[in-house]
């Protein structure tokens, strides 16, 4: 299914600090997670989401380090920091407020077809 | 194995072509590396052979066009770009670091050199004598300094630095043994055109000795013109840091004045020939030339000027009122038109067709030609009145040098235009005459004191 990009661009970052959230992780752990929770409905291009990661530890929500992968090489790691769970926990605020909002429209219209 | 020699060689190519992005900071190609990595290898346990398996992965990684963008976006100071003179880490940094302290000490050492006349009672501002002193030996005492920072920096051989040293003896002998008349002609003349004799010797050690190379001497040319930019930068830093130093402490009623007119300014002068010259090298790969785009502005003004000048003298019919300082002022014309033409030729790509800029410095250089013929032709109308003096000859034989030389680049510049020719004959022409302007500079050094009995 074709997402909106403005859908996409939004919820990316949420995405990205609840991932990080579940423990420290790198760019393409995240990705592969946001295919699997998306059920492969969400598919980022996998170069923006660095530009995205580096914007969050610019704003201080996440801290990388430079660690090693499994064969040596050397890979770039992030981790969810103090600030970044607050803003995790605001952001999750506001979604739940829009979904609540959705939900009880959708329930009660969902079943209805329109009729002339 | 093979296969994954050819995988290494396609990432090598991959990483390559994404490092060229300015916005792509070696670190992000890593970790975009890393990830390209990460999923060939998922691909390929998934069952995709490693052909397909980059194939995807790469269009997975996505365009790098709009990868680039939303770096940028992220990062747009990087879109400046940004001169780091003591990169981080690296062998290359260790030895940007020797030169930045060799070139600090040598600036230090031409500051102290300017000073030790003083030691044996030569003050700058004491006598008219002391002055002359000065004005002839500044050159002296401060451009080998930049010519041992260059020697040093393309270690040039030890056959080399004695041809460097060669010409300074003769020329500290003539500057100060000659028996010059205080204040005379001959005396401030060989005073002005020794620096220039010197600047080319200076090129000498910048191209390593190879000086009858062409492209050495147009990186000379280029090097030249970038240093004279950065050292006004620098000189006009400089003047605002004096002027402060003399405001802020006489508001506490010290007299900063003879500290800066005695230390600051001769020192930090003396000094900025070789920081400026460090500079220029180090930002060389990394930052645009910027006397080019001087050009590119101003040819187009001169030109305008050039052009309603000869129409205007049509026009009114008014001669050249020819008076000593108008052939200096015209000499100007021309050394200002050749550095024109100069810069735009060292910036140019050889190989790009004749345009509408190429039609333009023609017509300048032509214009420029032109005033010049006429104002020769209304002099010599009254060469018998003016006599020959040193200045007058100095000037008129700048004058013949400059016109030769931009005459044979108006004929060369039309045969390329006219597509006969290619612009590297015109390149080759400029790199050509510089020993030319060498040996003008000499002779006037060397020779006009004798000839005209040291007036």
């Amino acid at each position: 299914m074709n997402i909106q990009k403005d859908l996409v661009a939004a919820s990316a970052t949420p995405l990205v600090l609840a991932i990080l959230s579940e423990g420290e992780s790198y760019g393409y752990a995240i990705i592969k997670r946001v295919g699997e929770l998306s059920g492969g409905e969400l598919q980022w291009t996998d170069g923006m989401i660095y530009p995205l990661l580096h914007r969050l530890e610019r704003n201080g929500f996440v801290k990388a380090v430079w660690g090693k992968s499994e064969t040596g090489r050397r890979r770039k790691y992030y981790r969810l920091t103090r600030t970044g769970a607050a803003h995790l926990a605001r952001q999750r605020r506001q979604w739940q407020v829009v979904d609540l909002a959705l939900r009880g429209i959708w329930l009660t219209a969902v079943d209805t077809p329109s009729r002339p | 194995m093979t296969e994954d020699r050819a995988l290494e060689e396609r990432i090598g190519e991959w990483r390559s072509y994404f490092r060229r992005r300015q916005a792509l900071h070696s670190v992000d190609v890593e970790e975009l590396e890393d990830h390209l990595r990460s999923q060939v290898e998922a691909l390929s346990e998934a069952g995709l052979d490693q052909d397909e398996a980059f194939l995807v992965a790469v269009k997975r990684l996505g365009n790098l066009d709009s990868v680039s963008r939303e770096f940028a976006n992220e990062y747009s100071e990087r879109l400046w770009k940004q001169l780091v003179v003591a990169p981080d880490g690296g062998a290359a940094s260790s030895v940007a670091r020797r030169e930045a302290r060799v070139a600090i000490g040598l600036a230090i050492a031409a500051g102290a050199a300017i000073k030790i006349p003083e030691l044996f009672g030569v003050r700058i501002d004491e006598s008219q004598e002391d002055t002359l002193f000065y004005l002839r030996n500044m050159s002296l005492l401060v451009l080998p300094f930049l010519a041992v920072f260059f020697a040093f920096k393309r270690r040039l051989h030890t056959m080399g630095w004695l041809w460097l040293a060669l010409p300074l003896v003769p020329a500290a002998l003539i500057m100060n043994l000659l028996p010059f008349h205080v204040g005379g002609q001959t005396q401030v003349l060989a005073a002005i055109h020794l620096p220039i004799a010197l600047w080319l010797s200076v090129g000498f050690a910048y191209a390593a000795g190879r000086w009858r190379n062409h492209d050495q001497r147009m990186n000379y040319v280029r090097f030249s013109g970038e240093w004279f930019i950065y050292y006004t930068l620098i000189a006009l830093g400089g003047g605002v840091l004096v002027l402060f130093t003399v405001f802020i402490f006489d508001a506490i009623g010290l007299n900063a004045e003879p500290f800066a007119a005695r230390w600051v300014i001769p020192c930090g002068a003396a000094g900025a020939v070789v920081i400026a010259a460090w500079l220029v090298e180090a930002k060389q790969s990394v930052i645009e030339n910027m006397a080019p785009v001087l050009t590119v502005l101003f040819t187009p003004l001169f030109t305008v000027l050039l052009v309603i000048f000869v129409a205007a003298m049509i026009w009114t019919g008014n001669a050249i009122d020819v008076r000593r300082e108008v052939l200096i002022g015209f000499d100007l014309l021309l050394v200002l038109v050749l550095c024109l033409l100069l810069y735009a030729i060292s910036a140019r790509d050889s190989q790009s067709p004749p345009g509408r800029f190429d039609r333009l410095q023609l017509l300048l250089v032509i214009s420029a030609l032109l005033v010049d013929v006429l104002a020769l032709w209304a002099m010599a109308a009254r060469i018998s009145e003016f006599g020959f003096s040193p200045n007058k000859t100095a000037a008129l034989g700048l004058n013949l040098l400059l016109l030769v030389n931009l005459a044979w680049s108006a004929v060369l510049y039309a045969r390329f235009l006219a597509k006969r020719s290619s612009f590297s004959a015109l390149e080759r022409w400029q790199t050509s005459y510089l020993p030319a302007f060498a040996a003008w500079a000499w002779i006037v050094v060397a020779l006009f004191p004798v000839i005209f009995s040291y007036r």
